[in-house]
């Protein structure tokens, strides 16, 4: 089978034209460094399966990170390189081009980005660039897939192409070539880049990273509220209850599949939140409460991703996070965090050293609860309101600087200077951020649903069982000694570990105060990842690195618990 | 150089990795650059090289010697 590698700078539209050739379905942004994984795919080419590689940008094959490090490694695997140029940026571009050439390997070049390049005044000459490249050279918008077909027609035109040195070095060849392809008409600034120049300017910038934030969470509660009160409650509240009631009175309350299906009812009546059946709890807490705010936090995510925000936003906090000893770059793990964990691990890949990676996925995993959990932890103190969501969401920010600040003490080594590319303000094209948001949300669907009916299961199994008045029996002293809870919480906190949103959900037929709704909702964040992010650490840091991180949180989740039970 | 200046740059005074990195990124001697604006307290500058822009952490943008054009 023939291997096709996407290869290119950062953020010139790999994986744009990789969705495209293999019809896969991959995460696209306006940022560089969005694919830092290989990934993988299968294309039809001449009748034969033919494998597409999207390797992650790089600048140039010597290598100066890790990551570019990699992709110049893969080269030798590949048959076929289809490089992918970013037309509005030809000269840095080609500087990759001509060492790809002289790798030897048969090469074709995607001009990607030809419309904007049309809008910025810059016209290519086509035939000339491929008569001096000696290789076919397909003009790209693949965001709308103009010219696709044509690339994949013209695939087997690949060529080693004659790399001729026209200067003393690449630099000159590269500015010999672009003198001889290359027109720009000047014109005056768009409104674009005008808004480009201000979000990175202080003056304007900082008050508009506040604003942009303001709305962001005004759009997420907006829709999240909206969905629950006019589309999920009315639906679980006046179809699904009917049909689970009618099925709690054929099975008899009290019956081991009544217990498990149904769960107990509250009054007479289904209390989806408390009555903790595979049914009522299990559906209800994913779909009706999470489901939500999940998909508005990632429309709202994916816009700002794809209109280029989050570099700048990265910039923006620079001189902050590096008095806290960060890297700018850290927000955007952080932000991705707050949907998932699990991307937000994957994300710490932009930055640089592994001492950076790992504080800042230490971070994400102590101080940044999930969107899930979020959810669930308004829904729970949502009726108190500031006076019950400041000070879990306070108290986790201010654990978020301490922890950085002790890390930048404790930890050798300092954080590298910020060094990234900036891309331009582009106009979300619907299809792709709308494919984003139905991908995200849908792996939510995928992933959160089994593991919470597992986690409801698994609760009532232990309940059946005794195990978990057992371990309260045990875990006492810690729950409720340190942490001020009734032992009965430490069931929460067992399927913690499982799932956030679930465990938050087990809370509410406690009867807790409010008091101790504040510090299980902290403790619960910061003592452990759920599951699935566990994994992607370990798999990230490897066993000694997660044992150390694994000690911290439950240190730091004990004394701030245990903080709180006595300040409060 | 200030916000809105031009320059060419004359020379990258750093290690081996940091040249590298700068050229790969279009920044080397002979260019011209502009430095469109920089955050405050000795943060990052935001340069202007071809048609690419670059965030640049305080340190490193004091490295790029540049002849300021009059």
């Amino acid at each position: 089978m023939r291997r096709i590698l996407l290869m290119g700078n950062p953020n010139v539209g790999k994986s744009v034209v990789f969705s495209r050739l293999t019809g896969a379905d991959v995460i696209v942004s306006n940022y560089p460094g969005t694919t830092v994984e290989f990934t993988k795919g299968r294309m039809k080419l001449d009748g034969e399966r033919a494998e597409v590689i999207d390797v992650p940008g790089t600048y140039t094959l010597d290598p100066t990170t890790r990551a570019e490090q990699v992709a110049a490694e893969m080269v030798s695997q590949g048959d076929i390189i289809v490089d992918v140029v970013d037309a509005t940026n030809l000269e840095r571009n080609l500087n990759l081009t001509l060492q790809l050439l002289q790798t030897g390997k048969p090469v074709i070049v995607a001009l990607n980005m030809w419309d904007e390049a049309g809008h910025k005044g810059i016209e290519i000459d086509v035939e000339a660039l491929e008569q001096i490249l000696g290789v076919a050279v397909v003009p790209t918008i693949a965001i709308s897939g103009r010219g696709i077909n044509t690339l994949v027609q013209r695939l087997d035109e690949a060529s080693t192409g004659t790399p001729r040195f026209l200067g003393c070095d690449r630099w000159s060849t590269v500015g010999h070539i672009v003198d001889q392809v290359q027109r720009v008409t000047h014109r005056h600034h768009t409104f674009l880049e005008n808004l480009a120049d201000l979000s990175l300017k202080p003056w304007t910038g900082i008050p508009l990273a506040v604003v942009l934030g303001l709305v962001s969470f005004a759009v997420i509660r907006f829709i999240g509220e909206g969905l629950i009160g006019y589309l999920f409650d009315p639906l679980f509240e006046r179809l699904w209850a009917p049909v689970v009631l009618h099925l709690s009175a054929l099975l008899g309350p009290g019956s081991f599949w009544h217990e498990l299906l149904v769960g107990k009812l509250v009054a007479g009546e289904i209390d989806f939140v408390e009555s903790l059946g595979l049914l009522t709890t299990g559906l209800y807490v994913p779909l009706a409460m999470v489901l939500p705010y999940v998909f508005a936090f990632y429309l709202v995510l994916s816009l700002l991703e794809d209109i280029g925000y989050l570099p700048r936003l990265g910039v923006l906090v620079d001189t902050i996070m590096h008095r806290l000893g960060l890297h700018g770059l850290t927000i955007i793990p952080m932000m991705l965090g707050l949907g998932c964990n699990i991307p937000g691990a994957l994300a710490t890949r932009v930055l640089e050293t592994r001492r950076q990676r790992f504080i800042a996925a230490t971070l994400m995993a102590i101080c940044v609860p999930c969107m899930a959990q979020i959810a669930m932890v308004v829904g729970l103190l949502g009726k108190f309101g500031a006076a019950g969501l400041i000070p879990v969401f306070g108290t986790l920010a201010i654990l978020w600087v301490v922890l950085a600040l002790i890390f930048k003490a404790v930890l050798p080594g300092e954080a590298p200077e910020i060094f990234i590319e900036i891309p331009p303000y582009r106009i979300p094209a619907l299809r792709t951020t709308g494919q984003k948001v139905w991908l995200r949300t849908r792996q939510f669907v995928a992933d959160a649903v089994p593991y919470v009916l597992l986690g409801v299961l698994i609760v009532n199994v232990l309940y059946v069982a005794g195990i978990i008045q057992f371990m309260g029996r045990i875990l006492a002293p810690i729950i409720t000694g340190i942490l001020g809870l009734p032992a009965e919480a430490v069931a929460a906190l067992l399927i913690g570990f499982l799932r956030k949103d679930v465990a938050v959900g087990m809370l509410a037929p406690l009867g807790l105060t409010l008091k101790q709704l504040i510090i299980a909702c902290v403790v619960l964040t910061s003592y452990f990842p759920c599951a699935a992010t566990f994994a992607v650490l370990l798999r990230e840091f490897g066993a000694k690195g997660m044992a150390k991180a694994a000690v911290l949180m439950v240190v730091v989740a004990l004394s701030v618990g245990g903080l709180l039970n006595l300040l409060l | 150089m200030r916000p809105g200046q031009t320059g060419t740059v004359v020379d990258l005074a750093g290690g081996r990795g940091m040249v590298r990195r700068m050229q790969a990124m279009g920044i080397r001697p002979g260019v011209p650059i502009t430095r469109l604006s920089g955050q405050p307290f000795r943060g990052p500058v935001s340069l202007q090289v071809g048609a690419t822009q670059v965030a640049v952490g305080y340190g490193l943008a004091r490295r790029i010697m540049v002849e300021v054009a009059s």
